[in-house]
């Protein structure tokens, strides 16, 4: 549990941060809660020569309005987002899913930020932004651009952000009052990342039928994906607790679903079919 | 004997200091100079060692010194204090060489002036490995054409060791049914929250050598490190500084002690080393290890007439200090609380590729409760029997104490249907078994589980262990009438020093702040055994006892001396000796004390102060029991299990503080919990620990743990005076079978009769499956 060296520093903007790990290249890595990396160099799985810590960039750590979006910093912690009133009354589905992560502890030192660039596929944001259809705001040594959450997510612990980028905001939409969401998980037992978890975002009309549907599905593959078979399946449809049982089948049907000493493939498969339903069925319950 | 302290609830004096960071564990200990050690282990379960390269570690910055196993041929070898006959003992060197037969093997040892740079140097070291195929699987191990693990034995055969009484083939003639069930008891990783570490300090001049260790066993320790290195055993000093749980993992007597010793003798330099959370997973000792076939002989009535039990003890690579022991512990507790008059278990212990099983909470123990409660169940399921009924067939009575087992053991005293009837009542058991019939007809799985355990406490009359069973302990009454308890044991959260200070200051009448309690430093305490096997209260408390009753003694003579009367018209009370037929006329303990060490008046031939030391040996072990329910509701949907109602009703015999019981019941069942639904240290098939870590290794989080409803019974032990029984382990013996038979009971409609833990979710899953009965 001891790193090897690494010369440490301690930019004050962003700027500043990129400018770092422009000069730096592959051998920096940008430290923000220090939940993924840090357990990692402790392992020696992970031996960055420098370290980037982002902590003294106030603006990192802010949760804002942007016109029907909340812009929330690389450094907000799980905590900040779990507690947040703004985001509990306006994207209540990252509060829940927020609120899974780790334990206490870990919720309060751990980002989302960092966790989002980690891209474990096992996390819980991964399932939540791809239904929020979330975007993610980036920096670089060329400037900004943003990534939709679904093209933000490569493969395992693989992201679209470039060598000498860095993560600055996540944003996620301001979520009408009709719109119904929930996250169902189920934990692995020794770490408490998802086995299976399922993010679920629906609307529907006056008459109950649903308008729009999106379900993220974490902890299942190589990366999070959103099980759209299910959506084509219920768009259009009156959200019974039939329809959605009868949609959420073959969740993982074109996904290299993961087997280990957790779960085996099948557990998995039948625990995302199932997830996926709960999940749908309590957000189209929420959802007016 | 006054009454203020004992058998109060009173909060542990130990707690202030570590709640508030102020402890002093063995990584707290600062000495000039202090260099680090690190090792390099084994990546492989099994392989020649070709060569060892330390040449570039040997001149990285800040590294003093490289050890390889060829530098340390002078250690002797790690011990094992099991002299079952015929054992194999293999050689156990602290670093290897040659071969290494474990994943976290120690091949060399870094030595550097931090221990970044000891880390980065260990990296440096490359190992030439020629690997081998690894003996993983103990059934394999045990087949006549498997690798050896230790090529100077022509098999894996470490031991067989058979236990017989009674009359067992009868038994199962007279049968009305034979039930057999395979059953395994996976390994544990004991998991304390402080790893071990060890500070060595070699002392030229003194030629002294004082090693901190966490250990549960200074006394012991200190002998076997003097004789690994060739020390005079009065010149090594062992101290146990604030030890972070053990459960039976530092209850032994690792290299790592010795090799530090051997290095800070060589360079002359006090040297450290802190186990990682990875070296404790792979090289610390893990628990359990038996994959055993358990046969029961009953009647239809629910008797059971005999048990077998052959099982399969999986050993690991080298034995450890008590290694084969610990199977030997479940063969003596098979029959349980019950009246079964024959029994046989046959053990074969075998190597395999893998860090050595050892002790761990109930060793051996719970082993032997789970495979008999489990098997009450299993004759309850045969003939439609309500599982209550058919222990309570069995159950040995309240007259018939002491009894006598069938594996050569006197219980000592008990009344097991007052627990059982007791927990029957809390738990509202009746209702549960409506409900659960009710709620099956709805589709929902509920399931009671009962236990009804005896365990075996107090170890033990010393013919009956190793290296003595007895315990010691010093009183001393200091000028100034303060009272200095040195007792032998080592506790490492069980808070003697608040429960022996409670049985002081009621004998002597103080204080309780006017107790001090020290421990586990071989520099300070008499020789003592040690804190394992629920002892320390039952056996070092009564130590206590007989130290001050010699104190008293002494004390009455020179109390009639200064009070000018005979022996006999003297009575000490709450703090006084007085006259009996006049109380006016007294003189305190503290003056008594005082007048002791000053001594200018005292009684011809008197010795002046006022100390005893007391070496109590018990004449038997003692006998704990009590009854566990457990209520589960096992979902269908993913085969998660949800407790309802936990019932733990114990009997420790008198209980000197309540809350420490409580404590350790609420610990011991959430240890039980660990095993029954989720622990396992999973080894693949080349022997790698694939649950290494805690984010695969899962251990109860607060949020797993159940209320729990606890209640007791006192029946006091007649093993010692104070009618002490022992209560570190009952937890965890008592509750992993109420868990697993709250859950088997809730699968019945599927079929199942027995499941293998860890119950984890998808197994509960899959037996889910299928349509219900």
């Amino acid at each position: 549990m001891i790193p090897e060296a690494f010369e440490y520093f301690a930019p004050s903007s962003i700027q500043e941060a990129i400018s770092l790990a422009r000069r730096y290249g592959g051998d920096a890595k940008f430290l923000s809660g220090g939940h993924s990396l840090l357990p990692m160099m402790k392992l020696r799985l992970a031996a960055p020569k420098y370290i980037i810590d982002l902590a003294g960039i106030g603006e990192l750590t802010q949760i804002s309005e942007e016109g029907d979006s909340l812009k929330i910093g690389a450094l907000v912690t799980h905590k900040a987002i779990e507690t947040s009133d703004e985001i509990q009354s306006r994207c209540r589905l990252l509060a829940e899913a927020a609120f899974e992560i780790g334990d206490p502890q870990v919720r309060s030192c751990g980002t989302i930020g960092g966790s989002v660039a980690h891209a474990d596929p096992a996390a819980d944001y991964p399932a939540a932004l791809l239904a929020l259809d979330a975007e993610v705001r980036i920096e670089g040594p060329s400037g900004g651009r943003s990534v939709r959450a679904s093209d933000f997510f490569v493969d395992l612990f693989t992201t679209a952000l470039q060598q000498g980028e860095l993560l600055v905001a996540i944003h996620v939409p301001v979520l009408a009052h009709n719109v119904g969401t929930a996250y169902k998980k189920l934990r692995q037992q020794a770490s408490g990342f998802a086995l299976v978890s399922a993010a679920a975002v629906v609307a529907k009309d006056e008459g109950g039928k649903c308008t729009h549907i999106a379900v993220g599905i974490s902890g299942v593959g190589p990366k999070a994906f959103r099980a759209s078979k299910v959506e084509e399946s219920l768009l259009g449809k009156t959200l019974t607790e039939k329809n959605i049982t009868n949609a959420s089948h073959h969740v993982t049907a074109s996904v290299d679903v993961q087997n280990d000493i957790h779960a085996s493939a099948e557990y998995r498969s039948a625990m995302a079919d199932l997830f996926a339903k709960n999940a749908i069925w309590v957000a189209a319950n929420r959802a007016e | 004997m006054a009454q203020k302290y004992l058998g109060q609830a009173i909060k542990r004096t130990e707690d202030p200091k570590l709640v508030s960071g102020l402890g002093h564990f063995v990584d707290d200990i600062k000495l000039p100079d202090l260099h680090n050690v690190c090792f390099v282990r084994s990546i492989h379960a099994h392989a020649r060692i070709r060569g060892v390269d330390t040449s570039l570690a040997a001149a990285l910055p800040g590294v003093v010194k490289v050890f390889t196993g060829e530098d340390c041929r002078g250690i002797g070898s790690i011990p094992c204090a099991s002299s079952l006959q015929g054992l194999k003992v293999p050689h156990h060197p602290v670093l290897a060489r040659n071969k290494v037969r474990y994943v976290g093997e120690p091949i060399v040892a870094v030595v550097a002036d931090s221990l970044y740079r000891a880390r980065d140097a260990a990296e440096a070291v490359s190992v030439d490995y020629e690997p081998l195929p690894a003996v993983v699987d103990p059934e394999q191990a045990a087949a006549p054409n498997s690798t050896f693990v230790h090529e100077e034995f022509s098999d894996n055969v470490a031991y067989v060791w058979s236990l017989v009484g009674g009359d067992v083939d009868q038994a199962f003639k007279d049968a009305d049914r034979v039930i057999k069930q395979r059953m395994i008891h996976q390994r544990l990783v004991p998991a304390a929250m402080e790893p071990r570490g060890v500070i060595a300090r070699f002392l030229p001049g003194e030629k002294e050598l004082t090693l901190w260790s966490s250990t549960q066993i200074p006394h012991l320790m200190r002998t076997q490190v003097a004789i690994m290195l060739g020390l005079f055993e009065n010149r090594v000093r062992v101290i146990a500084p604030e030890v972070g749980g053990g459960f039976g993992s530092k209850l032994n007597v690792y290299g790592e002690e010795a090799l530090l010793g051997f290095i800070s003798m060589q360079l002359q330099k006090p040297v450290k080393w802190i186990e990682t959370r990875r070296e404790n997973f792979t090289a610390t000792i893990q628990g359990r290890g038996q994959v055993g076939d358990v046969e029961i002989a009953v009647k239809s009535d629910g008797r059971v007439l005999g048990i077998r039990y052959t099982v399969l003890a999986d050993l690991g690579a080298y034995l450890q200090l008590l290694t084969p022991a610990i199977p030997t512990l479940t063969g003596l507790m098979l029959t349980g609380a019950y009246r079964i008059p024959n029994v046989r278990m046959d053990v074969t212990g075998v190597f395999t590729n893998k860090v050595a099983t050892d002790a761990y909470r109930g060793a051996g123990r719970p082993e032997a409760t789970y495979i008999i409660e489990r098997a009450m169940d299993l004759a309850a399921l045969e003939f439609d029997l309500d599982p209550v009924d058919v222990r309570r067939v069995n159950l040995v009575s309240k007259r018939e104490f002491p009894y006598a087992t069938a594996t050569g053991l006197s219980y000592d005293s008990g009344n097991y249907e007052a627990p059982l009837k007791k927990a029957l009542k809390i738990s509202q058991y009746p209702r549960w078994r409506r409900h659960q019939v009710k709620e099956r007809k709805k589709g929902r799985y509920v399931g009671v589980g009962v236990s009804t355990y005896v365990e075996i406490c107090a170890l033990g009359p010393s013919p009956a262990m190793p290296a003595g069973g007895w315990e010691s302990a010093t009183v001393r009454i200091e000028p100034t009438g303060k009272i200095t308890i040195l007792t032998g044991v080592s506790p490492h959260g069980q808070g003697q020093e608040t429960s022996f200070a409670q049985i002081a200051a009621d004998m002597l009448g103080v204080a309780l702040e006017d107790v001090l309690v020290l421990h586990g430093d071989t520099g300070v305490v008499q020789y003592g055994i040690g804190t394992f096997g629920s002892r320390a209260t039952a056996v070092g408390g009564t130590a206590v006892y007989g130290a001050i009753q010699k104190i008293l003694k002494k004390g009455m003579l020179l109390a009639a001396h200064l009070l000018g009367v005979s022996r006999r018209e003297v009575q000490f009370r709450d703090g006084k000796f007085f006259l009996k037929n006049d109380p006016t006329k007294s003189i305190s303990l503290q003056d008594l004390a005082l007048a002791s060490y000053t001594a200018r008046k005292l009684p011809p031939d008197f010795e002046p102060g006022l100390a005893a030391i007391y070496f109590y040996e018990p004449t038997n072990f003692t006998f704990p029991f009590g009854t566990h329910v457990c209520v589960v509701e096992v979902a269908r949907e993913t085969g998660t299990i949800k407790i309802l109602q936990y019932v733990a009703v114990d009997d420790c015999g008198t209980i000197v503080n309540p809350l420490l019981v409580e404590g350790q019941i609420h610990g011991g069942v959430v240890q039980a919990l660990g095993q029954a639904f989720m622990e396992e240290a999973v080894y693949d098939e080349i022997g790698q620990l694939i649950t290494g870590e805690f984010t695969d290794y899962a251990i109860p989080r607060a949020g797993d743990v159940p209320w729990m409803q606890l209640d007791r019974t006192e029946t006091p032990s007649p093993v010692n005076p104070l009618g002490i029984k022992g209560v570190g382990e009952a937890g965890t013996i008592g509750a992993t079978p109420a868990l697993v038979n709250a859950v088997v009971d809730a699968l019945r409609p599927f079929g199942v009769r027995h499941v293998d833990m860890p119950l984890r979710p998808e197994k509960i899953w899959k037996l889910m499956q299928k349509e219900t009965s």
